[in-house]
């Protein structure tokens, strides 16, 4: 791997971009440290804008196309921020049987959204995992990062408000 | 000496385990993380600080993981063994602890004089739930890295894979390809620079063996791998694991911190003159990385698709160089057959499939969670007698293989569980995820959630993959809504030989496995939902409602 000698200028004096700048030294700026680069801006910013992918592209000397291919091809990465709030619904086939179409059909009669969208007001964001691995507790949803099993579309709904008045204080 | 070094921190564990009194374990594996069980830790942590001769410790996954947070309670002075207690909650901590020595605490104990303990045959996780997975200390106590040491200090790498190929271990990742054969192949190859890759992008939905596996004894991995680089002649290795899974990653970046540190890892292992250094790399998210080209695309920092084979990794894979790719299991199994002998391993299972398995059960069964159990054993020990058959209702069927199996009748019950007798039923071994169906699934929804599952999941490089999973789902929802006719029916079949037979990597090829399977075993599911079938379109109301379209 040839090093990087040319030095490219995070787009902004964010502190965040230091993070991903290590990541990418830790690598050696080596191209196939690609998906590192960018679960580390993920991480940091959320999600992954047009100004990161530029800037990650030029800084591993990876063509932007090949940046936005590989952003766009694996299911964590996203190019839009998340709601203040994010529920992901479990949809393995574990959770599947024990009911995981009933908390998404709550949810969409509930907050008017479908898998991948966020509420109007930026409030809550529903995603969906292929199996978080506690199919022993099915059907599951990750709320605001923490698993929840064995739930009904009630007790969603209910942990769902909790979470959100609670912001809300 | 490395060797003297390991006697002294197992004399070191021995003497320590020796003074307690008690041994508290609580699981923190990701099952019962997830019901809180760092509370009850830190709870019981707490309450017998002040308890002397008692020592409480986190460990991994104990098997039953519905019934979390698992507690295990181990005495010195007891007859009866160690007791274990189920549903813990942080307030229980406090009569946990008052009851050492004394009785157990009746309302929370779980009988372990059940099927679900005694029927198992535990090699993969004779740690899990045993030793504290975050301390290299724990797992060298018990007996771990021995079989490095082993194999590095007294064997030739021939010798290592000698011993590998009479073990008769075939990969656990699904295809049950021997891995001696794998092994021999990557050995042959020549050049300076060879990959040892582990996959642990654990895919399928309801599978979770290879996350506990990680999460409870990271180190046996890690010992697995580095045998194999020496057998293989390889220097790095890489562990390929799903983003899903933080708890693993954590855990895994941790052991290899302390392996490295204590130099059972790195340059120069055990004092000898061998290198080998294992990195990890991320998966995002992506079912179809869990084909081995893919993965090693996906580890280059490209996108995961497969190319075709041959050449297989093992002679141009990861950057163009020779690469042994096996699945975690199969690697937890390795450590294990160097420190007993291939022929022990090969006692154990039947004549063509060797060793034990692990399972995860899931779905309408009374236990859920994580099984061992020597292959051969049949489906109906397994749901039945371990899995405590279904809560309610009939059992219907139990898939296995995820995406790519298929599901098996209860009338196929006794059929023993290896390699050879799932693929004759339709299905397939698969990683290792049981996923069982009482009468309330309809099995037409079933085989279109799996559909639906590879539409989404197909990387989109191969046209029959692409466009075939799409026209099936569809045509797997319209007999499902009960708006198709014969002739869609028809179609549906075709479609299945089409893309089974012209698709580029393993995931198009097994689409169509779930259709064909239910098409196999219950084609009156099929027929009665078809507009000029017998059941003029009837929606059979038990089934699930329709789920919310993406």
């Amino acid at each position: 791997m040839v090093s990087n000698t040319r030095k490219i200028e995070p787009p902004s004096d964010d502190k965040r971009w230091r993070i991903v700048v290590g990541t990418m030294r830790r690598n050696g700026f080596a191209r196939h440290s690609l998906i590192e680069t960018l679960h580390t801006v993920q991480e940091s910013f959320g999600f992954l804008d047009e100004e990161s992918l530029n800037y990650v592209a030029e800084s591993l000397r990876v063509p932007l196309s090949q940046v936005y291919g590989v952003s766009t091809f694996y299911h964590l990465f996203s190019l839009k921020p998340a709601g203040k709030h994010t529920c992901v619904a479990c949809t393995g086939t574990a959770c599947y049987i024990k009911g995981a179409p009933q908390l998404l059909a709550a949810l969409a009669e509930k907050y008017g959204i479908n898998p991948e969208q966020t509420t109007e007001d930026g409030n809550l964001s529903l995603l969906t995992a292929r199996c978080v691995g506690s199919c022993g507790l099915g059907p599951v949803a990750v709320v605001d990062g923490e698993v929840v099993g064995k739930l009904t579309p009630d007790e969603l709904l209910a942990r769902l408000q909790e979470v959100m008045d609670h912001h809300d204080d | 000496m490395m060797i003297e070094k390991f006697e002294e921190i197992t004399a070191e564990e021995q003497t320590a385990v020796a003074e307690r009194d008690h041994t508290v374990k609580v699981c923190v594996a990701a099952g019962c993380l997830s019901s809180q069980s760092d509370q009850v830790l830190a709870a019981l942590k707490d309450g017998a600080s002040d308890h002397h001769g008692c020592h409480v410790k986190g460990v991994g996954c104990m098997g039953l993981c519905s019934q979390g947070p698992l507690v295990a309670v181990e005495s010195k002075n007891s007859k009866t063994g160690a007791v274990m207690y189920q549903n813990v909650q942080p307030e229980d901590a406090p009569d946990i602890v008052d009851s050492l020595g004394k009785k157990p605490v009746a309302r929370l104990e779980l009988k372990t004089n059940v099927p679900f303990f005694q029927r198992q045959k535990k090699i993969v996780l004779e740690n899990s739930g045993e030793i504290d997975p975050e301390r290299i200390e724990e797992y060298i106590a018990a007996e771990g890295y021995q079989g490095l040491l082993t194999a590095v200090t007294e064997m030739t790498p021939i010798e290592v894979i000698d011993e590998i190929v009479r073990s008769g271990l075939r990969g656990r990742g699904g295809g049950g390809y021997p891995t001696g054969l794998k092994w021999t192949t990557v050995a042959k190859m020549d050049g300076p620079t060879k990959y040892v890759i582990c996959n642990a992008d654990e895919g399928d939905p309801g599978a979770f063996m290879d996350r506990s596996v990680l999460e409870s004894d990271p180190h046996r991995v890690l010992e697995g791998m580095a045998i194999a680089g020496y057998a293989v002649g390889a220097n790095e290795g890489y562990i390929y694991v799903r983003g899903e899974y933080p708890l693993a990653v954590e855990r895994l970046k941790l052991a290899i911190r302390q392996a490295n540190r204590l130099g059972v890892l790195g340059n120069r292992l055990l004092g000898t003159t061998f290198d080998f250094n294992i990195h990890i790399r991320l998966g995002a998210g992506a079912f179809v990385c869990g084909e081995e080209t893919a993965l090693i695309a996906s580890i280059e920092g490209k996108r995961g698709t497969p190319r075709p084979r041959p050449p297989y990794p093992a002679e141009y894979g990861l950057w163009g160089k020779p690469t042994l790719i096996n699945n975690v299991e199969t690697f937890a199994n390795v450590p294990a057959i160097l420190r007993k002998g291939g022929a022990w391993y090969a006692g154990i299972g039947t004549e063509k499939s060797k060793g034990t398995k692990v399972f995860a059960l899931a779905g309408s069964i009374q236990n859920t969670g994580l099984i061992e159990v020597p292959m051969g054993m049949s489906l109906r020990e397994i749901i039945y007698d371990i899995g405590g058959g279904v809560p309610t209702g009939e059992c219907k069927a139990v898939q296995t293989g995820g995406p790519s199996g298929g599901c098996i009748p209860a009338d196929y019950f006794d059929t023993p569980v290896d390699y050879e007798s799932l693929k004759a039923l339709g299905s397939i071994m698969g990683s290792g995820g049981m996923i069982i169906m009482d009468d309330s699934s309809s099995m037409v929804d079933v085989a279109r959630y799996f559909m639906e599952f590879c539409m989404t999941e197909s990387c989109g490089k191969c046209i029959p993959c692409r466009v075939g999973t799409v026209h099936m789902h569809n045509l797997l929802d319209k007999i499902y809504k009960g708006k198709a006719q014969q002739r869609d029916l028809d179609m549906l079949e075709k479609l299945c030989d089409m893309v089974m037979n012209t698709s580029l990597c393993g995931l198009g090829q097994t689409a169509p496995n779930p259709v064909l399977s239910t098409l196999r075993y219950f084609r009156h599911e099929y027929l009665d939902l078809l507009v000029d079938g017998e059941g003029n379109g009837r929606i059979d109301t038990a089934v699930a409602p329709e789920p919310v379209e993406a």
